[in-house]
């Protein structure tokens, strides 16, 4: 396959495409995280905005949802800066947008995997904490959440695949990713198929490598086999 | 003997689920030392009165006092009564182990630190105090060589073992067990129950929800009949074994002590 000296723009294209995929996921699952929390709360008000994060952000595109937090983003923030007295044009950078758009989504389908996988581990796994005197909060990140990324871990790697390839929406708005690197050298050399077709290789290589950790990770968080092995 | 202290003190308890009565008005005292064995057919409120005792289970109405400390209630939206202050409640179930049907052990934690978990998040022990506490609980347990072993890798008996051994590492004031050897494969019954006849024997304040009527006969100083949520008979073991009042109690003893 004949790059003609484009292929460093495809090296980089797919190195912003990882930070992006990655920063995403570190937020989305703090985002989830919450949302799980929120869904599962004792508080009525708590579980309603749960509700209305996954059923707003899962019911919209993700590209809908890239351009309006790329282009209201700034808007917004112009707005603010108004109200200070600063009226020049603020445009938030489009790997911001992106991140932002991206772990929203991710974190509203990672909300259902961690609710999920919550309510399957027995009631018996907080009571006995709870018998013991642990507060709530104890219980639920010494406890709960360790066993949880286990139930989790399969669900999670699924959707990092899907948000990997996600990644290639924030094109739309400039950001030089993957796809716009290949979009850009097509366009220079006339030659897509080539360049669609080796993009299309690094998606590929990105998701089996995310695939095979995902298998890493799901077997040492499994310490109960480990043990029997050992 | 006679001047012991009260252990522990229940007054009143009511239970409903919606509709259902489950507790009836159930009062009952401790004192320090009582092995108290609470019977009755399934249904009748035995494991729910022992789960309101450190409110896993909340009840609608009544008192729960622990070395003469009450348990400060208040009444929620729903109807039943919740802790006060969580704080209390947290530092109450502290003193008041509890030892599970299905064990509930953590299986993402080895054994050792299922044991020391509570002693340094709870009682705030250092490390180096948890570990030698744990080990000399499973050298009592007989499980001394288990320390790193994982849950999974145990066998009913053993695992039970370790969660009485996880109780007593809190140095609990009233020890509760809710049939403890319902789930175990009936080899491994007297194992478990060796090892809570011997906390019997060192003087620990018990109350032991079983269907082990023999044993229940040897360890008890007092023994509960529970019927329909209300106590149908109680006393000495002599006598609810050996000559009950009530024609319930009889006719339960007769057809479980063949």
């Amino acid at each position: 396959m004949d790059l003609q000296g484009f292929g460093h723009l495809l090296v980089s294209g797919a190195w912003v495409t990882l930070q992006l995929a990655l920063a995403s996921l570190f937020v989305g699952l703090i985002f989830g995280l919450i949302g799980a929390s929120a869904k599962l709360s004792r508080f009525r008000f708590a579980r309603w905005l749960g509700t209305l994060y996954t059923t707003f952000v899962r019911g919209i595109p993700e590209l809908l949802l890239v351009l309006t937090i790329y282009f209201g983003g700034s808007m917004l923030l112009m707005g603010i800066g108004s109200w200070f007295g600063y009226d020049e044009y603020i445009e938030i950078s489009a790997f911001v947008a992106g991140v932002a758009a991206l772990s929203v989504a991710f974190g509203a389908y990672a909300t259902e995997v961690f609710r999920a996988a919550i309510q399957e581990l027995p009631k018996g796994q907080w009571e006995s904490a709870y018998a013991l005197g642990m507060t709530r909060r104890k219980t639920f990140f010494r406890i709960i959440l360790p066993q949880v990324w286990r139930l989790a871990l399969p669900g999670l790697g699924n959707l990092f695949q899907v948000l990997l390839k996600d990644t290639a929406l924030v094109s739309v708005v400039g950001l030089d990713e993957l796809m716009r690197q290949a979009y850009v050298a097509s366009g220079y050399t006339k030659e897509p198929f080539t360049f669609y077709m080796a993009a299309a290789f690094i998606y590929l290589g990105l998701t089996v490598i995310a695939t095979c950790i995902t298998m890493l990770l799901e077997r040492a968080s499994n310490p109960a086999a480990r043990g029997a092995r050992a | 003997m006679s001047q012991a202290q009260t252990a522990l003190e229940l007054v009143d308890i009511h239970k409903s689920y919606g509709e259902l009565e489950v507790l009836k008005g159930i009062s009952l005292q401790a004192r320090d030392g009582d092995v108290i064995s609470i019977l009755g057919s399934s249904g009748s409120g035995k494991s729910t009165l022992l789960r309101c005792i450190n409110l896993l289970e909340r009840p609608n109405a009544g008192q729960i006092r622990v070395a003469g400390e009450e348990l400060v209630l208040k009444k929620a939206k729903d109807g039943a009564l919740d802790a006060a202050s969580r704080r209390q409640l947290e530092q109450m179930r502290a003193r008041i182990g509890f030892v599970f049907q299905s064990f509930n052990l953590w299986p993402h934690k080895t054994i050792l630190d299922n044991i020391i978990e509570a002693p340094i998040q709870v009682l705030g022990q250092s490390r180096q105090q948890a570990v030698a506490r744990a080990q000399e609980l499973l050298a009592r347990v007989g499980l001394e060589d288990k320390a790193k072993a994982y849950p999974g890798n145990l066998s009913g008996g053993q695992q039970q073992r370790v969660a009485i051994a996880r109780a007593l590492a809190m140095d609990p004031q009233v020890l509760l067990f809710d049939e403890p050897t319902s789930a175990l494969d009936p080899e491994l019954v007297n194992e478990v129950l060796a090892v809570i006849r011997s906390l019997a024997e060192e003087g620990r304040t018990m109350l032991i929800v079983t269907h082990e009527m023999r044993f229940a006969r040897d360890v008890s100083s007092q023994v509960v009949f529970l019927h329909q949520g209300q106590i149908e008979e109680m006393g000495p073991p002599e006598q609810l074994f050996g000559n009950p009042r009530s024609q319930r109690v009889r006719d339960f003893m007769s057809s479980h002590l063949s």
